[in-house]
């Protein structure tokens, strides 16, 4: 049976991990290569790496970790953040990704999605959408949740579908940081309108957000970044955890 | 040594640091002469199972490849190849196993592509020597390879039971990514390296 994926998700800047991780047995916790080992020590099924470098002279060390990561590293990963041309995909992906995520230059051009789908196949392209609920509807957002397009989320996935997009990796800007969950409701509603696999993201607090989303919405895996990174919540204990619940991941 | 088939169809840089982590020698295939200075061969890929096909004649390693005695592992494209055809752009491929590639069926309430870690069932073969059985490995794809007992050596369930593994004589394939299924895919790639013609 296909299990449900447990992926954390890292932030990088110029090359380092940024952003509160907090292991105790870690020597260096910016080097994205021994926390991506620690965690797939761990039982990650899968990777994120959220890319924040801001300049666009840097990228050639987002490259570098992104070959020193799949050196290392024997389970897939994702690297998103600033890719917004077939080209910047293509070094990504010779560099070892396994796929790439976009998100603001998938909105302002959706050709992209295919474009790429059409270059490497389905299977790379990860679209990740920030939503929020605004004026009620759920409307994609860009830049961290601070912009609103007129997009409606459902809408707007969808279309990445028939463009080409092979997953979704959908944070609800509403529930990110709060710890209270995940955004069951709007998580369902999307697994039920389309036909590749979706990651939920934002508002995991407890091993019971993540019991409560697999069983109540079709999703094929759930996302977290701090809980994970200051040692709330280890990955076994999650693991045997939705175990129990019957849920089916790998051991 | 392992040859790696080096015909342009995806990233082989995840193929090749397996490799490293696990001290095994490698070298790429370019041309037909260069087959002879490897023991076993893999044949990769990743994309398009009829834009791989066209890219593998154009070097014109099919038939060399064909006549291999040595032992050749494909990996999920490159196991797509060795069948008689596929229906990803209605491609004949080097048809060393008479068997169709096909797309997963959406009404089958299946997401496509099938994605993830899915168990592996397995018979008593030597490419999974060591493995515990049932182990998940990592699959990425849309089109599968259809159940057949002859040839079959591993299977998985995703809408419909096929094949995670096959083998005729000295030919191997997997449709799951070695190279990305934590230690149990090390060591089939390590498994791979060790057998005889």
């Amino acid at each position: 049976m296909l299990s449900k994926r447990i992926i954390p998700c890292l932030d990088v800047k110029d090359g380092r991990t940024v952003k509160g991780v907090n292991f105790v047995d870690l020597k260096d916790a910016g080097d994205p290569v021994a926390l991506a080992a620690q965690y797939a020590q761990q039982g990650a099924d899968e990777l994120v790496f959220l890319d924040i470098t801001a300049t666009h002279e840097r990228r050639d060390t987002t490259i570098d970790m992104v070959k020193a990561v799949a050196r290392e590293l024997n389970i897939p990963f994702t690297i998103g953040g600033g890719i917004s041309s077939v080209a910047n995909a293509e070094a990504l992906l010779n560099a070892g990704a396994d796929k790439i995520s976009i998100n603001s230059a998938a909105v302002r051009n959706p050709a992209l999605i295919e474009e790429l789908a059409k270059a490497f196949g389905v299977q790379f392209v990860v679209l990740a959408v920030d939503t929020k609920y605004t004026g009620g509807k759920n409307l994609v957002h860009l830049n961290g949740g601070r912009l609103a397009t007129e997009l409606e989320t459902e809408t707007w996935i969808k279309r990445a579908e028939e463009l080409g997009a092979g997953e979704i990796l959908l944070t609800s800007m509403d529930h990110d940081g709060t710890k209270q969950g995940f955004d069951c409701n709007l998580l369902d509603k999307i697994c039920r309108s389309i036909n590749i696999p979706v990651i939920a993201s934002g508002g995991a607090g407890t091993t019971a957000h993540f019991t409560e989303v697999f069983t109540q919405t079709g999703v094929d895996a759930a996302l977290a970044a701090s809980v994970f990174h200051f040692g709330e919540i280890a990955i076994p204990d999650l693991k045997q955890e939705l175990n129990k619940h019957g849920i089916p991941v790998r051991l | 040594m392992i040859g790696i088939v080096n015909y342009g169809a995806g990233n082989i840089f995840s193929l090749t640091s397996a490799l490293q982590r696990l001290q095994l020698a490698y070298g790429m295939v370019d041309t037909e002469a260069d087959l002879d200075k490897y023991s076993h061969i893999i044949i990769p890929g990743v994309g398009h199972a009829g834009t791989a096909m066209k890219k593998l004649e154009q070097t014109g390693l099919v038939e060399p490849l064909k006549k291999l005695q040595k032992p050749v592992l494909g990996i999920c494209v490159g196991m797509q190849l060795l069948t008689r055809h596929s229906e990803e752009g209605d491609a004949d491929m080097m048809n060393i196993f008479p068997l169709e590639t096909k797309l997963f069926d959406k009404e089958k309430h299946i997401k496509i592509p099938h994605m993830g870690w899915n168990n592996v069932n397995f018979k008593n073969n030597l490419l999974f020597e060591g493995v515990e059985n049932q182990t998940q490995f990592y699959f990425v794809h849309s089109y599968f390879i259809e159940y057949n007992p002859i040839f079959d050596i591993a299977t998985v369930d995703y809408g419909v039971q096929f094949s995670a593994a096959i083998q005729k004589d000295n030919f191997y394939a997997v449709q799951f990514h070695p190279e990305k299924s934590g230690a149990a895919g090390e060591r089939l790639l390590k498994n791979f390296s060790t057998i005889t013609p």
